[in-house]
Parts: C-alpha cells; sequence; structure tokens
C-alpha cells in the first residue's frame, strides 16, 4: 500500500477542490440561510409565544425566547379556551377531526383505488368519458356546489353530521385519488395481470393479490395526502356540521377570532400549533413521500 | 366472444360496479351540481331555492354591490402578486438548490413545511406576527426607529398584503418543488452545451431552460391559479374580510350570501361567476394539454 502510493504519487488525482469559501458559496449559502431563517421563523415564534405567561408576552418582543417556560396555555387552549358559547377548548374539535378523518381516508383511498383499478384494468365502453368529468370537476370552485350538496344532504338526512362530512371529503378526494391510483397502476408490467387472468383470477382476486401488495407505497402517498387534506379543511367543516361537531379548523378559528375581552394570545397560538401539529408531524416523519403525494397532484391525466 | 354472453351491460360488471361512486360523483355532483347553481343563479332564491325567474337581475345586483367589486378587486391584486411572485421565489429557489449544495433535503424540508399546515393555521400565525402592537412594528421601534409603521392587517389600503405576505409563506414551497423537479429533468448535456459556448448562467436559465420547462410551468400554473380563485380559509382566519370589507373575496362573498345573509341567489351568482373565472383559464389549458395530443397520436 505504502509502495503503490509512493510510486503513483505524482500529483493529486480528480479535480481541483474548489474553495469553500468561494464569493460564489457565500453568496448562495447565505441567501439560503436567511431565506430559511425566514420560513421557519413563524413556527419558532408560535412555540416560543405559546410557552410564555401573558405579562411577559406584554412587556415584549415575539421572538425572544421564554423567560419563564410555562405549559399552561396548552392545557388552557386544549381544555378551557372558550368558543363565544362553550368553553372546552379544542379538544372536542380535537376528535371531530379524528373522527372525520379516519374513515374519509379510508372511504375515500378504497373507493378511489378500486375506481383506479378499474379504469386501469377493466376498461369498459364510456369509462373515460367519465373520468374526464370526474377530472375536470377538480378545477371546478367548491363554492359553485356548496349548496347542491347541501340539499343532496339534507334529502338523505345527512346533512349537520359527521357520515355527511365524510361523504364529501370522499366525494373531493376522488378525482385526485383516482388519477394518482390509475397512472400508477397503469405503470405495472402488464404481463402481471395477463398471467393472474390466465390463472384464473377476476376482478377483485387481481386487485387484493397483486395489485394492492405492490402498490404500498402509493397506498402511503394516498393517505399521506389525504389525511393532511381532510385535516386542514375549513371551508366543507364550516358548511356540512353543526357547532357539536365542528372539526378543529373550524374550533381554533372560533377560538382565536371570537374571544370577547381580552385576548389570551399564548393560548391562541398554543391551540394554532395544536392543530397543526398532525400535518406537520406526518410531513417531518413521511419526507419524500409528502413531496412525491404534491408531485401526484401536478401530474397531468 | 360477445355472442356468448347475453347482455352487453353486465359484461365486465365488477368493474361497472367499482366505478359507480366516480360515476354518481362525476354526474350528480360535477356535472348536475354545477348545472344546478348556474340554472338557480337566474332565480331570485333568497332563504330557500327556487324557481322563479328573474333573468340577469341577480347578476346585475351583484356588479351593483360595492363588496363583490372590492372582492373581485382584491382577488385580482392578490392573485397577480401571488402569481408573480409565487413564480419568481419559487423559480429562483429551485435554481438555488440546484447549485449542487450541502443540506439539499434540510433547506427544502423547511421551506416547504408551511405547505403542510392549514390555511386557518397560517392565517392566525401572520396574524400574531403583523400584530402591530407586539408583532414586527413593535420590534422594530424597540430597535429605535420610534416612527416605524408596519401594520397592513390594520390599515385598510394595504391589508390585502398582509394575506400575501401569508399566502407567499404558505404557498411558495410548492412552487419551488415542482420548478426543482423541472429542473432536474433537463438533459445536463443542455448545460454543459451552454458552457461551452460560453453562455452565462443566467441566460441559459431564461432563454433555455426555462422555455424547456414549459410543461412544468404550465401544470404549476393552472396548480396556482386554481388555488387562488378558491382562497377563503385564509382571510376567514387572518382577517376575517376586515378591516371593513377590505379583504373581502368572492369565495367568502359567496358562502356570506348563502349561509349568512339567506340570499341564496347572490351566492349562486357569485359562485358562477367563479366558476367562468377557473373556465377562462382551464379550458385553453385543456386545447393546448390535451386538444394537441389528439393530432400527435
Amino acid at each position: 500500500m505504502v509502495e503503490t502510493t509512493s510510486h503513483s504519487f505524482t500529483g493529486p488525482h480528480g479535480p481541483k477542490p474548489k474553495k469553500a469559501l468561494s464569493r460564489r458559496n457565500i453568496f448562495l449559502y447565505g441567501t439560503l440561510f436567511v431565506v430559511t431563517l425566514y420560513y421557519a421563523l413563524p413556527l419558532y415564534i408560535m412555540i416560543v409565544t405559546s410557552l410564555k405567561g401573558m405579562p411577559e408576552i406584554r412587556l415584549g418582543n415575539i421572538f425572544a425566547p421564554p423567560l419563564e417556560v410555562t405549559f399552561e396555555p396548552w392545557v388552557k387552549a386544549w381544555s378551557q379556551a372558550c368558543t363565544g358559547l362553550t368553553c372546552d377548548g379544542l379538544s372536542t374539535g380535537f376528535w371531530n377531526s379524528v373522527r372525520i378523518t379516519i374513515p374519509s381516508v379510508i372511504l375515500s383511498i378504497i373507493i378511489a383505488s378500486v375506481n383506479g383499478y378499474a379504469l386501469a384494468n377493466w376498461k369498459f365502453k364510456g369509462a373515460n368519458v367519465f373520468f374526464t368529468i370526474l377530472i375536470f370537476g377538480a378545477f371546478i370552485p367548491y363554492q359553485v356546489m356548496l349548496y347542491p350538496i347541501v340539499i343532496m344532504l339534507r334529502e338523505i338526512g345527512l346533512y349537520g353530521s359527521l357520515t355527511g362530512l365524510v361523504i364529501v371529503h370522499t366525494v373531493f378526494g376522488m378525482p385526485i385519488l383516482t388519477l394518482l391510483f390509475r397512472n400508477y397502476f397503469s405503470s405495472l408490467p402488464e404481463e402481471l395481470f395477463k398471467a393472474a387472468r390466465v390463472d384464473g383470477a377476476g376482478f377483485w382476486g387481481i386487485y387484493f393479490r397483486i395489485m394492492v401488495p405492490m402498490s404500498l407505497p402509493i397506498f402511503t402517498v394516498a393517505v399521506i395526502l389525504q389525511v393532511t387534506g381532510i385535516w386542514n379543511d375549513f371551508l366543507f367543516g364550516v358548511v356540512y356540521t353543526g357547532p357539536d361537531s365542528y372539526p378543529m379548523t373550524v374550533s381554533l378559528n372560533n377560538i382565536v377570532n371570537s374571544t370577547q375581552g381580552v385576548k389570551e394570545y399564548n393560548v391562541n397560538m398554543a391551540a394554532t400549533i395544536i392543530t397543526g401539529l398532525v400535518p406537520l408531524t406526518i410531513y417531518f416523519v413521511s419526507g419524500k413521500l409528502f413531496v412525491r403525494g404534491i408531485a401526484a397532484g401536478a401530474v397531468k391525466g | 366472444m360477445a355472442s356468448t354472453r347475453p347482455n352487453q351491460l353486465f359484461r365486465n360488471k365488477s368493474a361497472k360496479i367499482a366505478a359507480i361512486p366516480m360515476i354518481v360523483t362525476a354526474l350528480f355532483v360535477f356535472v348536475g351540481g354545477t348545472a344546478w347553481t348556474i340554472v338557480y343563479s337566474f332565480t331570485s332564491s333568497g332563504l330557500l331555492p327556487r324557481l322563479k325567474w328573474v333573468g340577469l337581475d341577480q347578476y346585475e345586483r351583484l356588479w351593483d354591490t360595492r363588496k363583490w367589486l372590492v372582492s373581485i378587486e382584491n382577488l385580482a391584486i392578490y392573485g397577480l402578486s401571488m402569481l408573480v411572485l409565487v413564480f419568481v421565489i419559487g423559480f429562483i429557489l429551485a435554481a438555488l438548490l440546484d447549485q449542487k449544495i450541502r443540506f439539499e433535503n434540510t433547506i427544502r424540508t423547511v421551506i416547504l413545511y408551511p405547505y403542510a399546515l392549514s390555511f386557518v393555521v397560517t392565517g392566525l400565525v401572520w396574524q400574531w406576527i403583523l400584530n402591530p402592537e407586539f408583532g414586527v412594528q413593535n420590534i422594530v421601534r424597540g430597535w429605535g426607529w420610534e416612527t416605524f409603521t408596519f401594520d397592513p392587517l390594520y390599515n385598510a389600503e394595504i391589508a390585502i398584503f398582509g394575506i400575501l405576505i401569508a399566502g407567499l409563506w404558505q404557498g411558495s414551497g410548492l412552487v419551488m418543488v415542482l420548478m426543482l423537479a423541472g429542473l432536474r429533468g433537463i438533459d445536463q448535456d443542455v448545460w454543459k452545451a451552454a458552457r461551452v459556448d460560453g453562455i452565462p448562467a443566467w441566460k441559459t436559465y431564461l432563454f433555455i431552460v426555462i422555455p424547456m420547462m414549459r410543461p412544468v410551468f404550465i401544470t404549476t400554473l393552472v396548480l396556482v391559479v386554481t388555488g387562488i380563485v378558491k382562497i377563503y380559509d385564509l382571510i376567514v382566519a387572518q382577517t376575517g374580510g376586515g378591516p371593513g370589507i377590505a379583504t373581502e373575496v368572492p369565495a367568502k362573498y359567496v358562502y356570506d350570501m348563502m349561509f349568512q345573509a339567506n340570499n341564496l341567489g347572490q351566492g349562486f351568482a357569485a359562485s358562477t361567476m367563479m366558476l367562468v373565472t377557473v373556465a377562462l383559464v382551464v379550458i385553453p389549458w385543456a386545447f393546448l394539454e390535451f386538444g394537441g395530443s389528439k393530432n400527435r397520436g
């Protein structure tokens, strides 16, 4: 080893290392550092404010870290904050959101994945017409369909209930999810499908035994997309549910924007961060898959 | 083959059953719902929808209402500023991240996280940061600049730009990620060729790379524009439409008319106008994207 080195050592190999502190790099990393700081700041301010007491907030600087850390605002936001009429904090809204999100995510993914599979592998006459309508429907402003859906839900007796909202989320999740699954199933090798057909497997057999096991990543992307989307929804929550079943975003808005008297900014920020916690956790844990979900939304049919 | 199966309707039965939710959604909600709203926008529906025709009355009243005009103006100001800035910021950030830098993942993660948050959360955070008594204005005054004023949410003249700050913070990460994906799709040989020819980097971006990224730009444009037209929760959370009616937007006008003012007809007319706005963007895009592909085969 020593020998070979001494033999071949006539000079450094490979490209000349660039100076780490070139003017270009200082500019590049400097800009990126400032930008990153700017984007991170609101999260920092939320956290810091939520950990301060009100006297400390009145004194001062929203950027300063808390002198005395207190978790009282978090407790208050969770269980005591008032929404004008009732004072039971965000907890009710949180559990409503859980009860809305879980069934909506499951139902919308089942329907869209089976539908996407039918569109990819079992095309029937007219399927593409409906699919095109579905995709264009995704661009129609929700406001246009808001009231007809109120009437439909009222007709079947689900207006104002969580079940009604679950159906609404399933309907509006359908375009993007169907597109996502259809494109993914189409990209799987066709021989696989044909071989299973030859072996006598039918529609559901192929779906459960071949398609689903082969598509776990895309199911994960769909779950991420739906959980964040549904958790963050405000419009459907406020239109299709009543005060008892408001999702978390709606309770949060009511807590912060409808308080009478002294505003408790620390409680407000604690409530805000608690509401953001679910999608944030999903975002930071899922990393690249979250980005893939976004890209899926941008892929054209 | 087909002759052995007696009924066309029952061929491929399972697939048709699987597609029922899609068919129902497409026909009843998307087509039916939209048609219903358009039809009822020509009626005098108030608290409840009813088929009493009034022609274009609702539209005339709509365009005579100051709140609607302010809403449209706000949407135009917010929309155009958002469109330009989100693309400029998103593209520049993507170009910076594309320089084979270290910590790329960390930086991208930080810039994109606001996109995971809801508009309500975004609106409330920025309401707090822009609060003149405690937020940025107070901080800068504390540094000794006593007359510094920065209270967009309390000044009707510029309140919409306070919303814009929050909207940009929330949405620019998305554009950055899409642009970055577009940049990564550009063949490295293009860059090599440009370098050999001695073309400066900014010129390469402007005249070679960006034109090559046209599909990415168009899809991003459609996503951003439809997002802008829908803007609602951000306004409700951050300003509630105030001060006064300074930050009203069409989507909020629709909601207020339908569910608070019991004036359904106005809500239907306003939402139909929103539909027209989106159609003006989406239909040309669809022709470019799908109409052309038929000729190519």
